[in-house]
């Protein structure tokens, strides 16, 4: 499902299992994961206890992936973007244009629990998300606008966009079909962890079974040598943002159902920081190139298990803000190979160091 | 008389990379007042030692003794403060500062905070005295030609009291006058008890300026001798590890042959990169290019390809005629271009061997049609072994492998594709004799199975051993097309480039 683990490949035989595995990518955001799960148990009886009732899955850890859905969604998209070496910032604003035209559709339908209807609303709502990935993908790969200036346009006009389309009003939706999506269950599982699951299978089929990947990550590494290799770079980058729209219309979808309604102004809001946060924690470098699909799902589990562990120590509201970001810096810098290096190195070779110490006072002596 | 205490000397050292021994227990010592050549192929582990003696790396074992002393810098900062100064193949200067803040930067004099400006020109003006540099220090950096760069460079690391002096490739983009400038610079340091390591392909520059060499191979110590006592072809043996006759066996001019005409480009030109042109390739034909740095060969080589769009002109394919708008069109037509510029314009950096190695094949499938994981390895073991490409381990990332094998994995990487027309700019260039002969020896039996090959170097004699036909390049103009024949010889050609007409 992530990448084919060039890791363990590269590192010849006499390497210990251990060793290995600290050389695994996903090691650390793996080793994050499980130490901000591990708080929770102190502050929350039961944390890690997943029960079934009337053949529905319940339980925390269930909720911070059902809270954490749309996140690993746009994240995911996310992740492609990123590996071309480009940015989406308009998927906060495609996660209400989407949530905000489906519910504007079914609030017209006749009868609201209509099945039919309802996808006809969800499929309106995804083609205007397609459309809009395709805008973001002309400009930076047809126009050659900067990726972060050409999407910069739609964050800020897809919020406008979605508000004429809710008219400044939150529409409310009284839908049972469409409730599914974000808050109903599916063989146990709650439906939004199905799509996600779905989505994910996807992805990792279109870029690790077929080869988008490797066209992904060749444009990302080194854009005129791919030019120069025949590759279509304007195809892959049109459709990695379009890929990266859809998953935001899915998003939209799935957060504006849990709710049952559409708020123009605040669904999504900031989600791109946060995915583009879950990214980078997963391992995938904003210069392009390499990305981890695995890393940017831990990655995005890792963010919606910080929220939660925030209300469940009871930061005070006040402080949520900053105390999160306080996490967040420790997480980048734990993740980051270049900081290990500094603060683990260092302490393993005082005796190496010293002598140079010396040499240093000596010459300049 | 007894040789002086060597001021630097490394015992047993080993360097572990994922995958690959690029040092092994090597003995290394520098006598001061002496320069010392480090020899051996690419990846032989020529920068790995200097890198591990710079701090850059650290050492898995071994130990380094600075003037008795044993050291361990643990950065690049640290080895300098301790006397060991290196100059790198691409200058690290900045070309838009002057050139005494190229000299001085980082150890500006300074008064109360500000910099003394006249005592740091002083300063920069004295250290490229010291070279027989005398420039205007307050001119930009690239007010001056690439030598003078270089002596700036050298200038900056002698800033610092030098004991020891690295200087790897320093020689590669400097002409022959040039090359002579700095070689009195070195001969003047050397005079002055500094002691110098000094890495070069060029044999001719090793034997002229080295007094003693040390020879690696894989990463294991061959010898050290002295450069007096060891002749130039036994010192490539030594590099090789096998004997010459494989290079000799080109020595033949290879037989001029008539096949159909493959491309024809009649007029083609752009402006300002290179005047109309007008040039047939055969199949199985090598077509040389000849010319200077800059007089339009790669630029040939890239409307060809259609890297960059001609502004007039036609090109014609096995007699069709096609417009070129991309890259991907010329290799949908089996045209394939390895650039000159390997870093920028060929390799992916990130991705491995295998995934460099079947690009080209894969981009051309287009991604819904992945080439099975299988296939991949089939292909990709044919053409490591083929091509020789070291380390054989096709999951390695490519920037792990030394220029040559980088050269031979983007050569695979148009092989796979059977191409009708390979166009190779300055393929050897920046490599090791071994890897260079192998290229040679391949070019040769591709043209004799059918491929057109177009062979862009600036060296005359690989230009002459290959080619069936040369043309000449000159300010931008294909001045003259050329039959290889017995009386062709590289004086005809450079009286050819000189002059601009053939003789």
């Amino acid at each position: 499902m992530t990448a084919p683990a060039p890791a363990p490949a590269s590192v010849p035989a006499s390497v210990s299992p251990g060793r290995r595995l600290l050389g695994h990518r996903l090691f650390w955001p793996a080793v994050i994961l499980v130490a901000l799960l591990m708080i929770n148990p102190v502050f929350t009886d039961g944390f890690f206890k997943v029960e079934l009732k009337d053949g529905h899955l319940y339980g925390s850890l269930i909720d911070i992936v059902r809270f954490g859905a749309p996140l690993i969604l746009v994240a995911l998209g996310m992740t492609l973007v990123i590996a071309t070496r480009g940015i989406d910032l308009s998927v906060g604003s495609v996660v209400a244009i989407s949530g905000a035209l489906a519910c504007l559709r079914i609030s017209d339908l006749g009868d609201q629990n209509s099945a039919g209807g309802v996808l006809a609303a969800a499929g309106v709502a995804l083609a205007l998300s397609v459309a809009l990935g395709a805008w973001n993908g002309l400009l930076v790969a047809g126009v050659g606008v900067q990726p972060i200036i050409a999407t910069l346009i739609l964050m800020v006009a897809g919020r406008g966009l979605a508000q004429l389309i809710t008219d400044g009003q939150i529409i409310t939706v009284n839908s049972a079909p469409y409730k599914l999506i974000g808050g109903g269950y599916w063989l146990t599982l709650p439906f939004g962890i199905v799509i996600v699951l779905a989505v994910l299978a996807l992805t990792a089929f279109l870029t690790r079974r077929l080869a988008l990947g490797l066209l992904i990550e060749s444009v990302g590494g080194n854009a005129e040598a791919s030019r120069l290799a025949g590759i279509g770079a304007r195809g892959v980058i049109l459709t990695v943002y379009t890929f990266c729209a859809l998953c935001a219309g899915i998003a939209g979808l799935m957060i504006s159902s849990n709710v049952s309604s559409a708020d123009g102004n605040n669904a999504g809001l900031w989600i791109e920081l946060d995915a583009i946060l879950a990214v980078v924690i997963g391992g995938t470098p904003l210069s392009g190139g390499r990305f981890s699909l695995g890393g940017t799902v831990l990655g995005a589990l890792i963010i919606q298990t910080l929220t939660t562990t925030i209300y469940s120590i009871g930061v005070p509201p006040e402080t949520t803000l900053l105390f999160k970001a306080l996490v967040v810096t420790v997480v980048c810098l734990v993740q980051s190979p270049a900081f290990r290096a500094k603060v683990f190195h260092r302490r393993r070779r005082p005796a190496g160091a010293s002598p140079v110490a010396e040499e240093k006072v000596r010459v300049s002596a | 008389m007894a040789p002086p205490a060597p001021i630097l000397r490394m015992k047993g050292i080993g360097k572990q990379f994922p995958g690959v021994k690029a040092l092994d227990g090597v003995d290394f010592r520098l006598l001061p007042g002496e320069v010392h050549a480090l020899m051996g192929e690419n990846g032989a582990g020529k920068s790995t030692l200097i890198k591990v003696l710079t701090g850059v790396y650290d050492i898995d074992s071994g130990e380094i003794e600075l003037a008795g002393r044993p050291v361990a810098f643990p950065g690049p900062q640290a080895a300098r403060q301790a006397g060991i100064s290196t100059v790198y193949q691409e200058v690290n200067l900045c070309p838009n500062l002057s050139v005494t803040e190229n000299v001085v930067i980082g150890r500006e004099p300074r008064r109360l905070g500000r910099v003394r400006w006249k005592e740091a020109r002083r300063r920069a003006a004295e250290l490229l005295g010291r070279l027989d540099l005398h420039i205007d220090v307050s001119a930009p950096l690239s007010a001056y030609s690439p030598a003078v760069q270089q002596m700036v460079a050298i200038a900056r690391a002698l800033d610092v009291d030098a004991r020891v002096l690295i200087l790897d490739e320093p020689t590669s983009s400097l002409d022959k006058d040039e090359v002579a400038q700095l070689f009195r610079v070195m001969r003047r340091l050397k005079e002055q008890g500094i002691a110098i390591l000094f890495v070069s392909h060029f044999l001719d520059q090793i034997y002229e300026i080295a007094d003693r060499m040390t020879i690696l191979r894989n990463g294991r110590l061959v010898g050290e001798y002295l450069t007096s006592e060891l002749s130039q072809v036994d010192l490539v043996a030594k590099m090789i590890g096998r004997e010459l006759a494989d290079l000799e066996r080109l020595e033949d001019r290879p037989p001029a042959r008539e096949g159909a005409p493959l491309v024809e480009a009649d007029g083609l030109g752009r402006s300002r990169a290179i005047e109309p042109f007008t040039l047939t390739i055969r199949e199985g034909e090598v077509v040389g290019l000849a010319g200077l740095l800059g007089s339009g060969r790669t630029e040939i080589a890239r409307l060809l390809f259609g890297a960059d769009h001609a502004g007039t002109g036609s090109l014609r394919i096995g007699g069709e005629p096609v417009g070129l708008r991309t890259p991907r069109a010329a290799i949908r037509h089996r045209l394939a271009f390895c650039s000159e510029n390997r870093r920028e314009e060929g390799l992916v950096p990130d991705l491995t061997v295998r995934e460099n190695i079947v690009l080209a094949l894969q981009a051309a499938r287009g991604w819904t049609r992945p080439i099975p994981r299988r296939r991949q390895d089939e292909l990709v073991a044919k053409y490591v072994s083929a091509l020789n490409i070291r380390p054989a381990d096709p999951e390695q990332p490519v920037r792990n492998l030394s220029g040559g094998n980088q050269q031979k994995v983007l050569l695979a990487r148009w092989l796979i594709l059977e191409p009708r027309l390979l166009i190779l700019d300055e393929p050897t260039r920046g490599i090791d004799i071994g890897a260079k002969a192998e290229i040679q020896r391949l070019v040769a039996e591709l043209s004799g199975g059918g491929m057109a090959v177009l062979f862009i170097s600036a060296e005359l004699e690989e230009v002459l051993r290959l080619s069936h036909r040369v043309g000449v390049l000159r300010d931008r103009r294909l001045v003259a097309e050329i039959d290889n024949d017995e009386r062709l010889t590289t004086g005809a050609l450079m009286e050819t480039i000189a002059s601009g007409a053939a003789s």
